[in-house]
C-alpha cells in the first residue's frame, strides 16, 4: 500500500481559501456548542467517568458480553452473523441480499460498511447502495469518501452541493439554496425507500443484556431503512457492545452534545426485534478490532462511540481537511486507528498533531488520545518508518535540545538567519515548517537573556 | 473453526485484566416543572407544544393545526381521522399520509423527547413516512431524564420503540439547520390527559 501523506494531501484544500475557512469555523462553532451543553450539567465530569469505567468494563469481559447479546437477540427472533473482516462481511451481506432477491438497499450511515469497503463490492456485483444520509449521499454521489464520521461532507460548501446534485439528481445548477437542495435529495431518495428490497443501519450501541441495537440519527433516513423493506441488515462492530440498558443512560445523554451539541439526536431507535412478516439480521465484525484488543497501550481507542468532538477540537484537522488523511478515519481518533490497520500505509498520520491534548479533554470515553499519538510517534521511528528529512531534522533536533549551549548558540543563529537568510534558503522542501505558513520573526533577545537581565542577579 | 468461534478465542485471549462495572445513578435536580422542562427543550429542539383540556375534539384541533392536510391516520382510538390503519398491509401503502396521529407512552423532560414503540405506532413507518407527526402526552408522564426514561420497562419489552425529539432534521449543508430532512417535517406534542387513568 502506499504511503499517505497527510500534509502533501492537504495542500490542495488548503489553497482554496473560502473553503478552509468556512470548515475551520463551522468544525469550531460544533465545539462550542458541545462546551455549551457539557457546561450546562453540572455531572459532565461524572459521566465521561463512568462511559470511561463502563467501556473498559465490557472491554475486559467483551467475549462473555457478545455472547450474552447473540443468545438474547437470537430469543428474540434475529439471526446473528459473525464475521472476521472486511471480506467476510460483504459476502454475507450480498448472500442475504441475493437469498431475497434485493438489487437494491437502502442504507443509513455507517463507518463499518466504509472500513469494509462495502459499496463498491456490492455494485460490482449487480446490487444498488442508496446512501440516505444527506451528507453520505452528496458525498457518494460525487464518488468521495466521507470527510468527517459525522457530518460527511462538511468540506464542502453549498455551491459543491449544487453542482454534485445538478450532475446526478438533476437539480438546477444555479440554485444552491440549502432548503431547496435538502428537499430535492429528500423526493429523490423517498421513493428508494419504498421499493428496496433491503435496508441497512450500522448500530451506536449493543446491549448485551436485552439484545437490542441503538441507532442515533437526525434525518429519520434510519428509520425509513429498518421499517419498510422486509430485509433488515445491521452492521455492528464488536466493540459496540455495552452491558445494560441503563448504560445507555450514560452513552445517549453524551453522544450528540458531543458531537453537535444538541442534547440528543432527534431520533434514538432501539431494534430488539424484526417487526411482524420481516427479517432482521446483524453482522458482528471484527476486522482488526480483537487484536487491538491486546494491544496494551491502543485498546483504549476501542472505547470510541465515533461523536467526532476530538476531529471538531482539532487545529490540524480543521485546517487540512477529512479527506488528506486518506482513510476510513481521520482527525484525531483516526490517527490513532488507522496505523492499526496499516503501519506503513498511515505511518504519516501520527505526526499531523501538535499534541496539544484538547482532543483528549473533549473525549465523552475519556480517550488518551494525544498520548496514544506520542506513541504511535515512536513505535514509527523505532520501526525505521520515518521520512528522511524529518528523521535527519529529529536528529539534529535531538541533539541541540539536549545541550543547553549548543541550543543557545543554535537559537542565536536561528534568529539572525531569518532575519537575513534569502527566502529559498527557508521555504524548501527540506523544512517542513515553512510549508503552508509563514517562520515567524526572529527574535533580537532570549528569554534566558531577558531572564538574567532582570531577575538573574538577587 | 467457525469465524465465530475463532473471533471469540481471539476477544477471550486478548481482554485485558477485569475491570468492574460502575453503577449508574440517575443525577437527580430538583426541577421547578417537568412540563415547562419538556417544553422548552421539546422547542428547542424544532417541536411544538400545545395542550388540550381532557375532553377536547382532538379531530377538530387537528384538522384547525393542519388546515391543508387530506390524509390524517391516527393510531390511537383517541383521534378518529380519515385513513384506517388496520386494513394496512404493507407499510409503504402509508406514503401518502399528511398527518399520523400516535399517543406517546412518556416524556423526557432532560431532552423534550418522547417515547413511541411498536405498540403505539401500530405501523412503525407511521412515525417517519408521514410528513406530520401529532403525538399526545399526559403531562403526568414525564420523566426527569434519561436516566430515569432507561429504567422504563418498555425497553425490555418491545422489539422496536424510539426517543423522538421533534421532526426529522439535518445541518449536512453549511450547517445550515433544516427541519423535515427525510423523515416527518414537524412534530406536535399535545399535552392532553390519558383516558381513563
Amino acid at each position: 500500500m502506499k504511503r499517505v501523506d497527510h500534509a502533501e494531501a492537504s495542500s490542495k484544500f488548503i489553497a482554496a481559501k473560502e473553503h478552509i475557512e468556512f470548515h475551520d469555523m463551522r468544525l469550531w462553532d460544533l465545539r462550542l456548542k458541545r462546551d455549551r451543553e457539557a457546561n450546562a450539567l453540572p455531572e459532565w465530569e461524572q459521566l465521561r467517568s463512568l462511559a470511561s469505567a463502563v467501556k473498559e468494563h465490557t472491554l475486559s469481559h467483551l467475549a462473555d458480553y457478545l455472547e450474552q447479546f447473540e443468545s438474547r437477540a437470537t430469543a428474540n427472533g434475529m439471526r446473528v452473523h459473525w464475521a472476521r473482516d472486511g471480506a467476510e462481511h460483504n459476502q454475507i451481506v450480498f448472500d442475504l441480499l441475493s437469498s431475497h432477491g434485493a438489487r437494491t438497499l437502502v442504507k443509513s450511515k455507517s463507518m463499518l460498511t466504509d472500513e469494509c469497503a462495502m459499496g463498491p463490492f456490492l455494485e460490482q456485483r449487480g446490487v444498488e447502495v442508496i446512501e440516505t444520509d444527506l451528507g453520505e449521499r452528496i458525498q457518494q454521489l460525487d464518488k468521495e469518501p466521507p470527510s468527517h464520521i459525522v457530518v460527511p461532507a462538511v468540506h464542502k460548501l453549498r455551491g459543491d452541493v449544487a453542482q454534485v446534485f445538478s450532475r446526478t439528481i438533476g437539480t438546477d445548477p444555479k440554485n444552491s439554496d440549502v432548503a431547496y437542495l435538502a428537499e430535492s435529495q429528500r423526493r429523490h431518495t423517498r421513493p428508494y425507500y419504498l421499493s428496496a428490497g433491503a435496508g441497512m443501519t450500522g448500530a451506536n450501541f449493543a446491549v448485551a443484556e436485552t439484545g437490542t441495537f441503538v441507532v442515533c440519527t437526525n434525518e429519520g433516513n434510519a428509520d425509513l431503512s429498518a421499517n419498510l423493506p422486509k430485509l433488515h441488515i445491521a452492521s455492528i462492530g464488536i466493540e459496540k457492545m455495552i452491558p445494560r440498558i441503563e448504560d445507555l443512560g450514560v452513552f445517549v445523554r453524551m453522544l450528540s452534545r458531543s458531537a453537535l451539541g444538541s442534547p440528543i439526536t432527534q431520533i434514538t431507535s432501539h431494534f430488539r426485534g424484526p417487526r411482524e412478516g420481516a427479517e432482521m439480521h446483524v453482522i458482528l465484525v471484527d476486522n482488526g478490532r480483537s487484536e487491538r484488543l491486546g494491544m496494551a497501550d491502543f485498546w483504549y481507542s476501542l472505547k470510541c462511540i465515533r461523536c467526532g468532538a476530538c476531529m471538531n477540537t482539532c487545529p490540524v484537522y480543521r485546517r487540512s481537511g477529512g479527506l488528506s488523511y486518506g482513510a476510513t478515519y481521520s482527525g484525531p481518533i483516526g490517527v490513532i486507528i488507522d496505523p492499526a490497520f496499516d503501519l506503513r500505509k498511515y505511518s504519516s498520520l501520527p505526526f499531523a498533531s501538535t499534541l496539544n491534548g484538547s482532543c483528549t479533554n473533549v473525549c465523552p470515553v475519556k480517550i488518551n488520545i494525544h498520548e496514544q499519538i506520542y506513541k504511535w510517534r515512536q513505535i514509527i521511528n523505532e520501526r525505521n518508518m520515518l521520512p528522511m528529512a524529518k528523521k535527519q531534522a529529529m536528529r539534529v533536533a535531538g541533539k541541540v535540545l539536549a545541550s543547553p549551549k549548543i541550543y543557545r548558540a543554535a537559537l542565536q543563529a536561528a534568529n539572525a538567519g531569518i532575519e537575513y537568510l534569502p527566502r529559498f534558503m527557508l521555504y524548501n522542501p527540506l523544512n517542513a515548517w515553512g510549508r503552508q505558513r509563514e517562520v515567524p520573526k526572529g527574535r533580537k533577545s532570549s528569554f534566558r537573556d531577558w531572564y538574567l537581565k532582570n531577575r538573574g542577579k538577587k | 473453526m467457525s469465524s465465530r468461534d475463532e473471533i471469540l478465542a481471539r476477544v477471550r485471549g486478548n481482554q485485558p485484566s477485569s475491570r468492574p462495572l460502575p453503577a449508574v445513578p440517575t443525577f437527580d435536580r430538583a426541577l421547578p416543572s417537568l412540563v415547562d422542562a419538556f417544553k422548552g427543550n421539546l422547542e428547542r429542539m424544532g417541536g411544538a407544544f400545545l395542550e388540550a383540556a381532557a375532553g377536547t375534539d382532538l379531530d377538530a384541533l387537528i384538522r384547525k393545526t393542519f388546515p391543508k392536510a387530506k390524509v390524517v391516520c391516527s393510531a390511537t382510538p383517541e383521534v378518529a381521522g380519515n385513513r384506517a390503519l388496520q386494513s394496512v398491509k404493507a407499510p409503504a401503502e402509508l406514503e401518502d399520509v399528511d398527518v399520523g396521529v400516535v399517543r406517546g407512552r412518556f416524556g423526557v423532560a432532560e431532552t423534550g423527547s418522547v417515547w413511541l414503540s411498536q405498540a403505539e405506532f401500530k405501523v412503525n413507518v407511521l412515525g417517519f413516512l408521514s410528513q406530520h407527526l401529532v403525538v399526545l402526552l399526559d403531562s403526568r408522564e414525564i420523566v426527569p431524564n434519561l436516566h430515569h426514561a432507561y429504567r422504563q420497562r418498555g425497553f425490555f419489552e418491545t422489539n422496536y420503540c424510539v426517543l423522538m425529539t421533534g421532526p426529522s432534521a439535518t445541518a449536512d449543508i453549511e450547517g445550515v439547520l433544516i427541519h423535515g430532512a427525510q423523515g416527518i417535517r414537524s412534530l406536535t406534542v399535545i399535552a392532553v390527559p390519558r383516558p381513563g387513568v
